[in-house]
């Protein structure tokens, strides 16, 4: 049986499934039954200076039949006393020792990160996230994705945290950046234990047309909101291999961004993660959904033969390199397996006007039939095709040996060319 | 002259494209398109509705997640028969006839068949979620393989009991492989089921009856001992002509074609007295073997025990309903020729229950008819009952308290003959709770004999609607 147990830089939990900071991790009510339905840890909705929130908050994107492929959100960070806060995390951390209870803070000035850190000390917690993530309202004032966004006051600030701190520090980062590595390698700088990503990103999620008003409406105004959820994983996996493949970045990762299934997860531990969290399934869901996350999850490292989680860490993002070490002499076609076609010859249209003209209708036959000499093994009919197998692209072997641009004929700047000439 | 209105022997083509599964298992495909439109209802009333209480929407996330095998483990931790009842419940009053999506007109999420389509992996690949518990050292004998009995047995080696399935039949499975409709469950279903149930480590011994004479000895050699024998025989009308060949009672009539597997020959008219559920699986059957077959019922359409989506199957199946019509006089040779019947009027009673009705006089016709199937009920097992002391019924149901021990603190009891006739579903409930009173009898000293809160039907089916079934 695979364990699921996870040591997340110094963080112990029953296992890296965590709730991140959120609305799910408001109160100790909730903390308390997500650890009981399952969860391994939670990150508390951020403790900061007393602040207002505004009431509509949530905009999502709906496609098709499933409602919330995206949500986006204009809540601040915890709107509940710092004292009510501290004494029901306090709580939490006693019924519950086993289970990581991490505080997620996000402070102005050097003092009150002290003071904050000190009394989470006190009552116990066993790590701290800084939000350096927050895109939308803390950002005016300077915190949140504003620090997330400038190295210089991300390692300055997760200094001053590390400086004081004696349980591990966790950097939150914001994708509202150009390169995520910059202020990945500033918190590692500033002394951070770990990072995790990614926060919300920059979004409106739509429009009301009736009205013509932007949503999530305020009294007719909106503002631009935070995205998150299945929608938001590709940026996500992207982001944590980006951090996973860079030479100079050492610290374990937490994985966040659409997470809602054990794939999801697998997928994230995949691209480099140790830990992941989990926010927006558990709004749409709530807590019961870490079930399948934990049974998943072990089914399929005992399908692999591995035994812990920790097993799977970066496999994929190894394997995801610079376009110009791309084998260029590799070939694939599509396959039509004629018993599965229902002939929608959705395959047909998508590659006749988007993309190569290399799917043929045949009279007599509604079933589409690849042009094998002219296929470039692009993926999309086998993307667009409602049936699963039905289309399957098949290696050619082209018999030449591997070819990289940088070797190309056509590559001006090609090694071999520059030999040649 | 008699055998001339017989029907030849079908043969295996035309058995074949008649007897087709109604409810085919699922493609890969299928099931995670299906299970991807499930809305995972918190607190969902699929789950209430289930007699056995399956996390209904959690095993249909996991088929979505392709987290099968994890789905057959949420379906068999509550119902180890889950496959079965996959299968064969009557969904539509069930946890589909509860599905949210019924409020907004649309299809209820198809959770028989996405309950099949786990479990059936887990059967087909002989992957196992239990095993025997740390032996006790008690022994107990399930008088029953049906459902009921195979659900106790299982339970019971799950916590470290000794378990001894003795049943009557060559085969055991009981409904599953003798009663339901063929085109729900076939014979091979239900007996590769019972494999797979008692790989966990009991014993069946098939074709051994107990009965009032050797019940004392069985009492004698285990701690404990779980009746789930079901109902007896169909019971008979009393009418004239019923001791003529071609009279046949409904629970033997199926009995007989599932043991056969269909390969039966029937008559070429054949009437149906009666108008439950396994009235229709009968004339259906027949139908399907090329008889025409026409339903008896004394009452009305709306008295009729049957659930309505099988008087329509029935319908589609060229099945015809006489209402209001009583048989009064069976006659032929040796063999039936002709029924006789007589039209009733329903009488309006004041209070809400069923109105009576009244023959009407000079309204009596003849029929020409090979075959008269009895579906009116089936009998108790009164004479096991009797050599059982201190056991008591009520009205031939074995009366039980809610850890489902009877009068008899020794024995326990579960399934149809304790609720009189109902689902596959309620009698595995049944068997599954009456593991655990048993347990509990069994590890702490006889202590749970009462009977002042008894109803177990409130206990294990939270279903909110009536399940008779005739």
């Amino acid at each position: 049986m695979a364990n699921l147990e996870s040591n997340f830089a110094g963080i112990k939990s029953p296992n890296p499934f965590w709730l991140a900071s959120a609305p799910p991790t408001n109160t100790g009510y909730q903390v308390m039954n997500a650890f009981r339905a399952g969860w391994g840890g939670a990150v508390w909705k951020t403790l900061g200076q007393p602040i207002v929130n505004v009431s509509s908050r949530y905009g999502a994107v709906a496609y098709k039949n499933n409602k919330i492929m995206g949500l986006n959100n204009i809540e601040l960070i915890t709107d509940r006393p710092l004292e009510v806060n501290i004494k029901e995390m306090k709580e939490v951390k006693e019924k519950f020792p086993k289970h990581a209870l991490i505080a997620s803070m996000m402070f102005e000035k050097k003092e009150e990160w002290h003071d904050c850190i000190k009394r989470c000390e006190d009552i116990g917690v066993d790590g701290f996230e800084l939000n350096y993530g927050c895109p939308h309202g803390m950002c005016e004032r300077g915190m949140g994705s504003a620090v997330g966004q400038n190295p210089d006051v991300c390692e300055k600030i997760t200094s001053w945290v590390t400086e004081v701190a004696t349980k591990p520090v966790i950097v939150k980062l914001t994708p509202n950046v150009t390169d995520i590595t910059k202020p990945a390698l500033a918190a590692q700088r500033g002394g951070a234990n770990a990072v995790s990503l990614i926060n919300t990103i920059n979004s409106v999620t739509g429009i009301d047309l009736n009205k013509m008003e932007p949503n999530p409406s305020v009294a007719g105004n909106s503002t631009h909101g935070g995205y998150c959820g299945p929608a938001v994983k590709p940026i996500a996996l992207n982001m944590v291999a980006e951090l996973t493949n860079h030479p100079d970045f050492h610290l374990p990762i937490s994985g966040i961004g659409g997470i809602e299934t054990w794939q999801d997860a697998v997928e994230h531990f995949l691209m480099g993660a140790s830990t992941v969290q989990v926010c927006t399934a558990v709004m749409h869901y709530g807590f019961r959904i870490v079930t399948d996350l934990i049974q998943g999850t072990e089914e399929y490292l005992e399908n692999h033969k591995m035994n812990k989680v920790t097993d799977l860490k970066g496999i994929a993002a190894k394997k995801l390199r610079k376009w110009e070490n791309l084998d260029l002499n590799y070939k694939i076609i599509a396959h039509i397996d004629p018993d599965k076609c229902i002939s929608c010859q959705l395959c047909y249209i998508a590659c006749e006007d988007g993309a190569h003209q290399s799917i043929a209708l045949v009279p007599g036959s509604r079933i589409p039939v690849i042009k094998e000499d002219t296929c470039v093994g692009c993926n999309l009919c086998s993307l667009v095709c409602p049936v699963e197998n039905c289309i399957s692209m098949v290696e050619i072997k082209t018999g030449k040996p591997k070819l990289l641009w940088k070797d190309h004929p056509k590559n001006p700047f090609s090694i071999t060319k520059t030999h040649s000439s | 002259m008699t055998n001339t209105n017989l029907l030849p022997l079908p043969d295996n083509e035309t058995l074949e494209k008649e007897f087709k599964k109604i409810k085919p298992l699922m493609t890969a495909s299928e099931a995670v398109v299906e299970s991807s439109r499930c809305l995972f209802c918190h607190d969902a009333p699929c789950i209430k509705a289930c007699p056995t209480s399956i996390d209904i929407p959690m095993f249909i996330r996991q088929i979505m997640t392709k987290n099968i095998k994890g789905s057959a483990k949420t379906i068999f931790t509550q119902n180890i028969l889950g496959k079965s009842c996959g299968e064969v419940c009557p969904t539509q009053v069930l946890c589909e006839g509860s599905c949210v999506y019924l409020e907004l007109n649309e299809k209820p999420i198809d959770i028989g068949r996405l309950q099949a389509y786990a479990t059936g992996y887990a059967i087909e690949n002989d992957i196992h979620f239990f095993k025997a518990g740390k032996a006790t050292g008690k022994k107990i004998a399930v008088i029953g393989g049906g459902p009921a009995g195979l659900a106790c047995a299982h339970e019971l080696t799950v916590l470290g009991h000794k378990v001894t399935v003795l049943e009557a039949n060559k085969k055991a499975g009981g409904l599953n492989t003798y009663g339901v409709a063929p085109y729900k469950l076939t014979n091979k279903d239900s007996l590769n089921e019972v494999e797979y149930i008692s790989k966990i480590g009991f014993e069946i011994k098939a074709g051994i009856k107990v009965s009032s004479n050797n019940i004392e000895e069985l009492e004698k050699n285990h701690d404990a001992i779980f009746i789930s024998t079901g109902l007896g025989e169909s019971k008979k009308i009393k009418i004239p002509g019923e001791g003529l060949k071609g009279v046949i009672g409904a629970t033997e009539f199926i009995h007989n074609l599932r043991d056969k597997e269909q390969k039966i020959v029937v008559g070429k008219n054949i009437f149906v007295i009666g108008a439950g559920n396994t009235a229709i699986d009968a004339a259906v059957e027949s139908s399907k073997l090329g008889a025409n077959v026409t339903v008896i019922y004394r009452r009305s359409a709306g008295d009729q025990n049957a659930y309505d989506f099988e008087v329509n199957h029935a319908k589609e199946n060229n099945v015809n309903f006489l209402y209001l019509t009583s048989p009064i006089e069976i006659s032929g040779k040796e063999h039936v020729e002709k029924i006789k019947c007589i039209k009733n009027k329903l009488i309006k009673s004041k209070s809400n229950i069923k109105s009576s009705i009244e023959p009407i006089k000079g309204s009596e016709f003849e029929l020409d008819c090979d075959m008269v199937i009895l579906a009116t009920g089936q009998e108790r097992m009164i004479d096991l009952f009797s050599g059982i002391k201190g056991l008591e019924t009520d009205n031939g149901k074995i009366i039980v308290n809610k850890n489902f021990q009877t009068t008899s603190p020794k024995y326990f009891a579960g399934g149809d003959c304790v609720n009189g006739g109902k689902e596959v579903v309620n009698a595995v409930a049944h068997g599954r709770d009456a593991a655990r009173g048993i347990d509990k009898y069994l590890m702490s000293n006889n202590t749970c004999h009462s009977h002042e809160n008894g109803n177990p039907e409130k206990l294990v089916s939270n279903a909110g609607f009536p399940l008779t079934r005739e």
